[in-house]
C-alpha cells in the first residue's frame, strides 16, 4: 500500500487542532472553577434557603412586676416566586378563606411594593390566624415556593402608657439601610422603648438552613440542622413605671390635653408619664395597624405626639424657683432682698401684671405668692450689673448656663425616642433679634417668669422639680429600671449637679412649702403629707392659658416629684394642684382620703379639651 | 497457549492477541467514571441503590454491562467482515434512519427514537459507525485518489451529506452536526487545507457578521463593515501570493486604501455614505479590474481572488438570510447566547448559566462525590445526558474536570497513532472517522456546558446517559480495535 508522508502529516494538524481546543476548555476551566468565586455563592443560593427563626421580643413588666407586654404568635404566608408553579389557586383560596379577587389583588401589592424580588421571599398575606394556619400546614406541600413564616405579635394586658411603650411595625427599607440586622420583613420598635430599646429586645434572629431544588421544594435540612443557628430570645424590660398611678393620671387626664411627668428624685425613675390625649397600645397591633396608625396621625389631637418629652411649654411660674436659685447663687439677693409688688412690676414704661398681695417680699414670700414682680426685679438686677457681668449679653449668658446647667434648653438624655430640647434662648439669639447692644432686661423680662421665648418639656421642669427636692442633684430621667440580664447605662446611674451650690435650695424648697401651706397651692396640703408646690399659669397666645404645677413630697425625705401641664386649663390653682395633689396621694398613700374624692370626682369629669380651639374634624 | 487451540470461526489467534490494551483501559476508565457520574447526577435524597432498574444508574449500568458484552463480540468478529459488509451495513442503517423518520414517536419535537416496548433506541447514534465504514471502504478502493476525480468528492460528499440529510429529517440537529466532523478525514485523505481555512473563515464571518450588528459602520452594520475589510485584506494577500502578481495586489491596496480614505473624509464632513451599495461596488471593482488584469496578463490564478471575494460576500448575506429567516426562534436564541449577544438567564441561557454555576461552584477538588447542590438538587436540566459534565465539575472539581478532559485527549490522540499505523487506506480512514467523532462531541458538549459553544444537544461520549450513544461508541471503538489487531495479517 502506497504511503503518503506528505499527507500523514497532517495528523499533526488535527491532532494539534484538539490538544488547541482542550488547552482553550483548560483555561476556561480554570477560570471559572479556580479563579471565579462568584460561582459558589450563586451554587448556595440556589441550594440553600436560610429560613429565618424569629426570637421571641422581650416582655415588658412595670416597676412592681407587673407585665404589660408580651408576645403572640402569628403566621405570614410567604412566596418565593420563582419557585411559585402551577398551583390550583382556588383551592389555596380556600384553604386561606379568601376571595380570588382579594388573592390576585394581594399578589399586585406584593409586586408593587419596593424591594420586590422575584428571587427572594415575599410576604403574600400576614397574620394568619391559627385555623387557617393549620388548615394551610396540612396542605403547604401542593404549593411549591409557598411556606410558612411565624412572627411574633406584641400583646398588651393594659391599655395604657401607649407613649412610652411604643410599638412594633415592618422595618422600612430606610430601617434596612441604617441597621444591617434588619431584612425586608423583620420587624422593629415604633416610638417608646419598643424603638429606644430595641437592640435589647428583639434579641438575635435565628436561621434554619434548608435545601431546596430548582422546582422550589424544600428537600429538607441541610446537614440535619448542624448549621442552623438558634434564636436568642430578647431581653426582657422593667420599667420604672408605676402602672397604677399611671393609669390613675391618665384618669385624671381624661379629656384634657397636656401632660403629667412623676419622678422618683433619688432615682431620676419616671414613675408615670401620661400624655393626653393617648390612645389604646392595642390598635397597633396586627393587620389593622396600617388603618389605625393613618388614624392616629390624622387625629387633630395628635395622640402619637407625646407631649411628655416631646412638647416644648412656657413653664411659667413653675419656673420661678429655679429663678430664685440662680438669683441666689449670682448674689444678686440675699433670703432677706425683698422687692417691691405695686400690683406689677413697672419699670420704664413696662408693666407685668401681678396680683394683690404684701409688698415689699423677700424671695420665700415672692415663691409662696408667685409674685411676678420679685423676679422680674431680680432679672433685671443680674442682667443689668455691668460691675460684675459687664454687658447685658454676657450676664444673659450666665443666666443661661444655670438653666442649662438645671437640664433646661437641651435633651435631658431620657431613655426615649424623640425628646424635644425645649429652648433657651442665648445673647447671639437676642443680638439677632434686637440688635448687639439693644437689648437689655426690660426687653426680655417675660423670660424671667418662665414666659417669652422660653419654652421646656414637662419632662424637664419635673426635673427641676426633682432637683429640689433633692436640694442640689439629679439622675437623668429614665423610664426603664432593668434590663434583664445586663446593668442600665452609667447615665442612668450617676447624679448629675446643676451650677447651683447646694445650700440655696433649702430656701426654695421652703418657699414651695410655703406655697402649699398658705399660698398658691393650698388644695395641695395634704394633712399628712408634707407637700411643697409651685403654681404656674403660662400665658399663650393661641388661646387660654395653660394651668401647670410642679410640686414634691414628703417634703424631707422626697419620694416623688410631679409636674402637671394641662393646656387651656386656665390658673394653675384649677387643674394642675389638684391633679398634681392627687398624684401624689395616689403614690404616698395608695388612695384618695375621703375628704379629698370630690377634686378626685371633678378632675374625672371635667373637660378642657373643649377650650383647645382645635376643631375635630 | 491454550487459546490459541480453540476454535475462533476463520481466525486461528486468540481474539485478544494485538489488542491495543492501552484503548481499552481508557475505554474502561470513561465508562467507569460515566457510570459514577450517572449515578451522582441522578442520586437523590431518597436514594435509591445503584442496582435499581428503574432509576438512571441502574438502566445505565445494565447498558454498560452489554455494551462490555458487545465491545467482547466485536472482537471476536472477523475484521475483514467489515470491509466486506461495508456497504450493506451502511444501506441498512439508512434504510433504518429512513424508516425512523415515520415510525418513531415525536420525542421533544425530533423523531430520532424507535421505542421497542420498554426500550428505544435512536439509530442515529449507530449510523456513525455506518457512515465510517461507508467512508472507509471507498477511500479503499483500488486506486481511490480523493484529489483524483471530482466525483471521488461527490462520492465521499454523498456517504457523509445522505445520514446528515436523513437526521435533520428527524429534527436532530445536533447528532447531524457530528458528521460534519468528517471533513477532519478528507483532509487527512488529501482535501485540499483551503477548505478546512475557508471553514475556519466561515465561522468567523457567521460569528462576526451575526454578533455585530447594533452599531453602525459608514451606514453598515459594524459587522458587516469588518467583513468587508476582511474580503479586501484577503482578495490583496491571495493575488499577491496565490498568483504572484505583486503590481496588481499593489494597484488593488492603493485603490482599497484611497477609497477607504475618501469615504472616511465624506464621512467626516457628515455627508450620509449609502455603505450597503458603496462596498459592494468597491469591491466589484476591484473584481472587474481583477479580470481585465487576468485577460491582459494571461494569469488564471487571479480569478480565485474573485471567487473568494464573492463567495464571502455572498455568503455573508446568505448568514443574515438563514439567521433570521431559516433558523427557529429558540435556534437563533441559542446561537445568540452562545455568541454572547443576549444574556437570557432564564430561558435559552438558563442551562448554561446553571451548568456553569454547578462547574464554578465545584472550585479545584469539588464539592464530594454526592455532595453537589447544584445537581441532587436539579438546577442543571439534562444533567445525566447532555450535561453530565457539570456533575464532574461540582462534585470533583478542577481535578476532575482535567482529569476527564485528559482522558479524552490521551483516547483520541491514541486513535489517531492507531489510524497512521494501519497498513490499509481502510483501517486508516475508519480510525479517523473515529478520531473525528470523538474530536467533534468532545468540543461540542464540554464547550457548551462550560459555556463556550451554543448549545447544541450532543453527547458526551460513555458519560451521558443512554445506551445507544455507548453503544454507538462502543462499536466505533471495538471494530476500530478489531481491525488493528488484525493489521498484520494482511501482510
Amino acid at each position: 500500500m502506497r504511503k503518503d508522508y506528505r499527507l500523514e502529516k497532517r495528523k499533526y494538524v488535527i491532532g494539534g487542532f484538539l490538544l488547541f481546543i482542550a488547552l482553550i476548555y483548560l483555561i476556561r476551566l480554570f477560570d471559572l472553577q479556580i479563579n471565579d468565586s462568584k460561582y459558589k455563592a450563586y451554587a448556595d443560593n440556589n441550594a440553600f434557603l436560610n429560613k429565618t427563626v424569629y426570637p421571641s421580643r422581650g416582655l415588658i413588666y412595670d416597676r412592681n412586676g407587673e407585665l404589660i407586654v408580651y408576645n403572640q404568635p402569628a403566621y405570614d404566608v410567604m412566596m418565593i416566586p420563582r419557585d411559585v408553579q402551577q398551583f390550583d389557586t382556588l383551592d389555596f383560596c380556600h384553604t386561606l378563606n379568601i376571595t380570588r379577587e382579594q388573592f390576585d389583588s394581594r399578589l399586585q401589592d406584593m409586586k408593587r411594593s419596593a424591594g420586590y424580588s422575584s428571587y427572594t421571599p415575599q410576604v403574600l398575606i400576614t397574620h394568619l390566624s391559627a385555623e387557617d394556619y393549620g388548615r394551610l400546614q396540612e396542605k403547604l406541600y401542593r404549593y411549591p415556593g409557598f411556606f410558612i413564616q411565624k412572627r411574633i405579635l406584641r400583646q398588651y394586658n393594659h391599655k395604657t402608657a401607649a407613649n412610652v411603650l411604643g410599638n412594633i411595625r415592618e422595618v422600612s427599607p430606610a430601617d434596612i439601610e441604617r441597621d444591617p440586622y434588619y431584612q425586608r420583613g423583620d420587624y422593629c420598635g415604633d416610638l417608646g422603648i419598643e424603638k429606644s430599646y430595641d437592640e435589647y429586645l428583639r434579641g438575635h434572629k435565628g436561621v434554619e438552613v434548608l435545601i431546596r431544588d430548582a422546582h422550589g421544594r424544600i428537600q429538607g435540612r441541610y446537614l440535619d440542622g448542624a448549621m442552623d443557628v438558634a434564636p436568642i430570645s430578647g431581653r426582657n424590660l422593667k420599667l420604672s413605671i408605676d402602672l397604677g398611678l399611671q393609669q390613675y393620671a391618665e384618669s385624671l387626664m381624661v379629656n384634657k390635653i397636656g401632660a403629667v411627668v412623676a419622678i422618683q428624685p433619688k432615682t431620676g425613675e419616671i414613675l408615670a408619664m401620661v400624655s393626653s390625649p393617648t390612645y389604646d397600645p392595642t390598635l397597633l397591633v396586627g393587620r389593622q395597624r396600617g388603618r389605625e396608625y393613618r388614624n392616629l396621625v390624622n387625629n387633630p389631637y395628635k395622640p402619637l405626639f407625646d407631649r411628655s418629652l416631646m412638647a416644648a411649654y412656657p413653664p411659667g411660674s413653675t419656673f420661678k424657683p429655679g429663678q430664685g436659685l440662680i438669683l441666689l447663687q449670682e448674689g444678686i439677693i440675699t433670703t432677706n432682698t425683698a422687692f417691691p409688688c405695686y400690683n406689677g412690676f413697672i419699670s420704664g414704661g413696662l408693666r407685668v401684671g401681678c396680683h394683690s398681695h404684701g409688698s415689699p417680699l423677700p424671695l420665700k414670700p415672692a415663691l409662696q405668692t408667685s409674685c411676678n414682680a420679685y423676679f422680674c426685679w431680680g432679672f433685671k438686677a443680674l442682667v443689668d450689673k455691668r460691675s460684675k457681668y459687664g454687658t447685658p449679653a454676657d450676664a444673659f449668658e450666665v443666666w443661661k448656663h444655670h438653666l442649662v446647667s438645671m437640664g433646661y434648653g437641651y435633651k435631658l438624655g431620657v431613655d426615649m425616642p424623640s425628646e424635644s430640647r425645649g429652648f433657651i434662648p442665648n445673647a447671639p439669639f437676642y443680638n439677632k433679634v434686637y440688635g448687639e447692644g439693644r437689648w437689655s432686661a426690660n426687653t426680655i423680662i417675660s423670660v424671667s417668669i418662665g414666659q417669652g421665648e422660653i419654652c421646656a418639656t414637662p419632662l424637664q421642669i419635673a426635673n427641676v422639680c426633682a432637683t429640689i427636692a433633692n436640694r442640689g442633684w439629679f439622675i437623668t430621667p429614665h423610664v426603664v429600671k432593668e434590663i434583664q440580664d445586663t446593668i442600665l447605662p452609667e447615665i442612668y446611674r450617676e447624679q448629675r449637679f446643676p451650677s447651683i451650690e447646694q445650700r440655696w435650695y433649702n430656701e426654695v424648697a421652703e418657699g414651695m412649702r410655703m406655697a402649699v401651706t398658705g399660698g398658691t397651692c393650698r388644695l395641695t396640703n395634704l394633712p399628712d403629707i408634707e407637700v411643697a408646690g409651685k403654681t404656674g399659669t403660662a400665658q399663650n397666645p393661641h388661646g387660654r392659658d395653660h394651668s401647670a404645677f410642679i410640686g414634691f413630697a414628703p417634703y424631707n425625705d422626697p419620694e416623688i416629684a410631679v409636674c402637671v401641664y394641662v393646656e387651656n386649663a386656665g390658673y394653675g390653682a384649677t387643674y394642675g394642684v389638684p391633679i398634681g395633689s392627687l398624684v401624689i396621694e395616689k403614690y404616698l398613700k395608695g388612695s384618695i382620703a375621703p375628704e379629698r374624692k370630690y377634686l378626685e370626682q371633678r378632675m374625672l369629669e371635667s373637660n378642657t379639651i373643649i377650650y383647645s380651639g382645635v376643631k375635630k374634624h | 497457549m491454550e487459546l490459541r487451540s480453540t476454535n475462533y470461526g476463520r481466525g486461528q489467534e486468540s481474539p485478544f492477541k494485538g489488542i491495543d490494551w492501552f484503548s481499552v483501559i481508557l475505554y474502561v476508565l470513561l465508562v467507569v467514571a460515566g457510570a459514577i457520574s450517572i449515578y451522582a447526577a441522578s442520586y437523590d435524597f431518597d436514594n435509591a441503590s445503584i442496582f435499581d432498574y428503574t432509576e438512571f444508574s441502574g438502566k445505565q449500568l445494565r447498558w454498560i454491562g452489554l455494551s462490555f458484552l458487545l465491545g467482547l463480540g466485536l472482537l471476536l468478529i472477523d475484521a475483514r467482515l467489515y470491509e466486506t459488509y461495508a456497504y450493506p451495513i451502511y444501506i441498512a442503517v439508512m434504510l433504518l434512519l429512513v424508516l425512523t423518520i415515520f415510525i418513531a414517536p415525536n420525542i421533544k419535537g425530533s423523531h430520532s427514537w424507535i421505542v421497542i416496548g420498554s426500550m428505544s433506541i435512536q439509530p442515529a447514534e449507530f449510523a456513525k459507525f455506518a457512515t465510517a465504514l461507508a467512508l472507509a471502504k471507498l477511500f479503499s478502493g483500488y486506486n481511490f485518489i480523493l484529489n483524483a476525480r471530482s466525483t471521488n468528492y461527490f462520492k465521499a460528499l454523498a456517504i457523509i451529506f445522505l445520514p446528515i440529510a436523513l437526521i435533520l429529517a428527524q429534527n436532530e440537529t445536533g447528532s447531524a452536526l457530528v458528521y460534519l466532523g468528517l471533513f477532519f478525514v478528507l483532509y487527512r485523505e488529501g482535501m485540499s487545507g483551503l477548505i478546512l481555512l475557508s471553514a475556519v473563515l466561515a465561522i468567523a464571518i457567521f460569528v462576526i457578521s451575526v454578533k455585530f450588528t447594533e452599531t453602525m459602520v459608514l451606514g453598515i452594520p459594524s459587522g458587516q463593515f469588518t467583513v468587508y475589510i476582511i474580503v479586501m485584506l484577503t482578495m490583496v494577500t491571495m493575488v499577491a501570493m496565490y498568483s504572484k502578481t505583486t503590481d496588481v495586489a499593489r494597484n488593488l491596496g492603493l485603490g482599497f486604501l484611497c477609497s477607504g480614505i475618501i469615504l472616511w473624509i465624506l464621512n467626516l464632513t457628515g455627508i450620509e455614505i449609502p455603505g450597503q451599495y458603496l462596498f459592494p461596488g468597491i469591491i466589484a471593482a476591484a473584481c472587474i479590474y481583477c479580470l481585465i488584469e487576468t485577460l491582459r496578463l494571461h494569469v488564471m490564478k487571479i480569478t480565485a481572488a474573485v471567487g473568494a471575494a464573492i463567495i464571502a460576500i455572498g455568503f455573508m448575506f446568505s448568514v443574515n438570510y438563514v439567521f433570521t429567516e431559516v433558523l427557529k426562534p429558540h435556534q437563533q436564541m441559542r446561537i445568540k447566547v452562545a455568541l454572547g449577544i443576549e444574556e437570557d438567564i432564564l430561558k435559552a441561557g438558563y442551562n448554561v448559566n446553571q451548568s456553569k454555576i454547578a462547574i464554578g461552584s465545584g472550585g479545584f477538588t469539588g464539592k464530594g462525590f454526592l455532595k453537589g447542590t447544584q445537581t441532587k438538587l436539579k438546577y442543571v436540566p439534562e444533567q445525566h445526558t447532555d450535561f453530565i459534565f457539570c456533575t464532574i465539575g461540582e462534585e470533583e472539581g478542577f481535578v476532575g474536570t482535567s482529569i476527564t478532559m485528559m482522558l479524552f485527549v490521551l483516547l483520541i490522540l491514541r486513535v489517531i497513532v492507531i489510524a497512521e499505523r494501519q497498513p490499509t487506506t481502510f483501517g486508516r480512514v475508519f480510525a479517523y472517522c473515529v478520531a473525528s467523532y470523538f474530536i467533534v462531541h468532545f468540543c461540542i458538549n464540554i464547550g457548551m456546558v462550560i459555556g463556550l459553544c451554543p448549545v447544541i444537544g450532543i453527547p458526551l461520549p460513555f458519560f451521558s446517559y443512554g445506551g445507544s450513544s455507548l453503544w454507538g461508541f462502543t462499536f466505533l471503538l471495538f471494530i476500530l480495535l478489531r481491525i488493528d489487531a488484525s493489521r498484520r495479517s494482511h501482510h
